[in-house]
């Protein structure tokens, strides 16, 4: 992975000392919050409802043991011994003292790491494919070019104070695990004909109060035209983005406005005109970044597949962990774990100090020192010989993290919601837990499928649900919640967003009215192998509205 | 009938204002304004204290006495009084005598 060099260790620690004095003068009263607020979010520090609440970043979602294990001590020593996974694969502390911050940002560069742009209008953590570098379906690992993209774009002075915040997702394969259309910008990595690398490039994608699939204007950009390219696409927008309207101010609205033809002509102009500057990347420049990413050697393990194939039988919680949560790796001896942070009843995306501890321990010591934070909220150790799975698994068992849900309906996406959030209208993390037990059955779970369920506390859609294949939207009518229902949205290659499907349902509706869509899904489905999406694509929503409302959904 | 409440400068704490003018960490003992009188005397006492740096977010909340006890008519602001909902251990719905949010 990456590593500091001396450059980034001086700017990071500088950066710490000069929060740490914003911090000293806002205590002293030197400075108002007015003046102070600006500075705090652009250290991800926010203010919610119960404590001031820190997001640090974690760059394409890499982590190595020792940054894992900072996590923890900082949820030790400074928070109440949890953290928070997000979909940005970012990590929240949802207790800290202001007058901790700085010296917790301070623990945090001594493992490189930062919170620097994890807010503000500004471009934010780069995300990739939790897969990237290991999974068997990839063309190339995305995460060198989020990393160039990552250096280009901090405190890039002319991108800093943007009519809005700025989201980039980069995937290396066909299946887009990185949701990268909806995102401002998605980069998909791929070979042409010639079999160099470049980029397909999506403009203009997001959920929020406008949920917009991200619209295609470049099919195949030469790698070395990355950031003149990108340059472009953000001079565009810094120019001509919505500064009126907050909520028309993302590049999603431009691109919208502007049409899509206009607004590539408007690129490909300013691109032509940065195309062979100094943002062209030089060959030796990106292979001197892809050399941080290269693989681990992995030594031939082949008694893996014998022996899996005998474990496999002998336990059948096994062997429902390997068919969920096991995912090919290139190597064919070697495996991606997800370790679901998604137990039945639990809070999606929360992990405790002991259990980060432990998943430190364990990839350090049976996964070549690598975890990652997929968008999914779950930890991912990328690298892992079939030969060691068991051991991994019964050691993910041990701290009650085994859980054999990825991809199932109770690997649920859920913003953190009324519970802790400012700007929340309802409570998300309830609504997860109960579905989840009323779901939770392994053998129910699997009949049903792959099923992603997606669940917001607000309209800005932290919880993904406009792409969730089933998703909850949390808002606040008469002093109450009220939970709407949107079907088919899907955030992968084929991305599309949900259809709210009628009025909404109460904190105590929800779970029958989620258990009665699918329901509806396991009575008319072709087959089993026809996916909730598959068969919400063919039947429409009809068949659901009639389910849940009766047949007066049908006259209306 | 309203209360004035605020989140400390120094540790986030939710707070509320006391009759006392000083910050309570429960909602227990924050000061009722029945009457527009009331609510103008909180609302001063709101923006001084702003001044004077000890909180910041500082509003004024609806409420009703429900068997003698404050509750705030929205759900966020009884969380805020009790703690998240998910971690009962959390907040200050770990201290004795106050009630979890829903």
């Amino acid at each position: 992975m990456y590593r500091y060099d001396e450059f980034d260790h001086a700017f990071v620690k500088a950066r710490v000392a000069e929060l740490a004095d914003q911090v000293d003068r806002r205590l002293a009263g030197e400075i108002t919050e007015d003046q102070f607020k600006p500075l705090r979010l652009m250290n991800g520090v926010y203010l919610q409802l119960h404590a001031y609440m820190l997001r640090v970043a974690i760059p394409y979602g890499t982590l190595s043991s020792r940054q894992l294990r900072m996590l923890a001590h900082v949820a030790r020593t400074y928070d109440k011994g949890y953290g928070h996974f997000t979909t940005r694969q970012n990590i929240q502390f949802n207790w800290p003292a202001l007058s901790d911050i700085p010296a917790i940002l301070d623990e945090l560069a001594s493992v490189e790491m930062h919170a620097i742009q994890t807010s503000g209008n500004c471009i934010r953590n780069v995300t990739a494919d939790h897969f990237a570098g290991a999974a068997a379906d990839e063309v190339a690992d995305p995460r060198p070019y989020a990393e160039i993209l990552r250096q280009w774009s901090s405190v890039h002075p002319e991108f800093s104070f943007l009519p809005r915040k700025f989201k980039i997702a980069v995937t290396g394969a066909e299946r887009d695990r990185a949701a990268i259309q909806v995102h401002d910008i998605g980069l998909h990595l791929k070979k042409n004909e010639a079999g160099e690398l470049g980029f397909a490039v999506y403009v203009g994608g997001g959920q929020g109060r406008t949920p917009m699939v991200a619209k295609k204007i470049r099919d195949f950009l030469p790698e070395a035209d990355l950031l003149s390219y990108t340059t472009a696409i953000m001079r565009v927008y810094n120019l001509n983005g919505r500064r009126d309207n907050k909520y028309k101010a993302r590049i999603k609205i431009l691109v919208h406005e502007t049409g899509t033809e206009e607004l590539t002509r408007q690129v490909e102009a300013e691109f032509a005109v940065l195309k062979e500057g100094e943002l062209k990347l030089p060959d030796a420049d990106i292979r001197a970044i892809q050399a941080y990413f290269a693989p681990p050697q992995l030594p031939e393990r082949a008694e893996g597949w014998g022996k899996l194939a005998a474990e496999k039988k002998s336990e059948p919680a096994f062997a429902a962990w390997l068919r969920r949560n096991v995912n090919d790796h290139w190597h064919p001896d070697y495996a991606s774990v997800t370790i679901s942070l998604k137990g039945i009843g639990e809070i999606p995306g929360d992990a405790t100090d002991d259990q980060m501890d432990a998943i430190a321990d364990l990839a350090e010591e049976l996964a070549f020192d690598e975890i990652r934070v997929s968008h999914e909220q779950n930890l991912i150790l990328p690298h892992v010989a079939r030969a060691d799975l068991r051991a991994v698994y019964d050691r993910l068992v041990a701290i009650g993290l085994a859980t054999a849900n990825a991809g199932l309906v109770t690997d649920i996406i859920a913003c953190p919601g009324l519970d802790y959030c400012a700007l929340a209208n309802a409570r998300s993390i309830p609504v997860a837990q109960e579905i989840s037990r009323r779901l939770g059955d392994q053998a129910l779970q699997e009949e049903i499928g792959d099923l992603k369920l997606k669940i917001s506390g607000c309209i800005n859609a932290c919880g993904h649900h406009h792409v969730g294949h089933i998703g909850i939207l949390g808002v606040e009518k008469k002093g109450a919640e009220l939970y709407q229902i949107t079907l088919g949205g899907s955030g992968d290659e084929n991305t599309s967003i949900g259809e709210i499907v009628g009025r909404g349902f109460g904190p105590d509706e929800i779970t029958d009215a989620v258990e009665t869509v699918v329901k509806t899904y396991l009575s008319l489905r072709e087959d089993p192998s026809e996916t909730f999406l598959a068969a919400y694509r063919r039947v429409g929503p009809a068949p659901f509205k009639e389910a849940l409302y009766g047949a007066q959904a049908k006259a209306a | 009938m309203k209360i004035l409440t605020a989140n400390r400068l120094i540790d986030g704490e939710a707070v509320w204002l006391a009759s006392d003018h000083s910050w309570a960490e429960t909602i227990h003992a924050a000061e009722i304004a029945r009457d527009d009188a009331t609510i103008e005397k909180l609302e001063r006492a709101g923006r001084a204290a702003l001044c004077k740096n000890e909180v910041v977010d500082v509003n004024l909340i609806e409420i009703e006495i429900v068997d003698g006890e404050i509750r705030p008519l929205r759900l966020r602001e009884r969380i805020r009084a009790a703690g998240p909902t998910t971690h009962p251990l959390f907040g200050k719905q770990a201290r004795p005598g106050i009630s979890i949010a829903a």
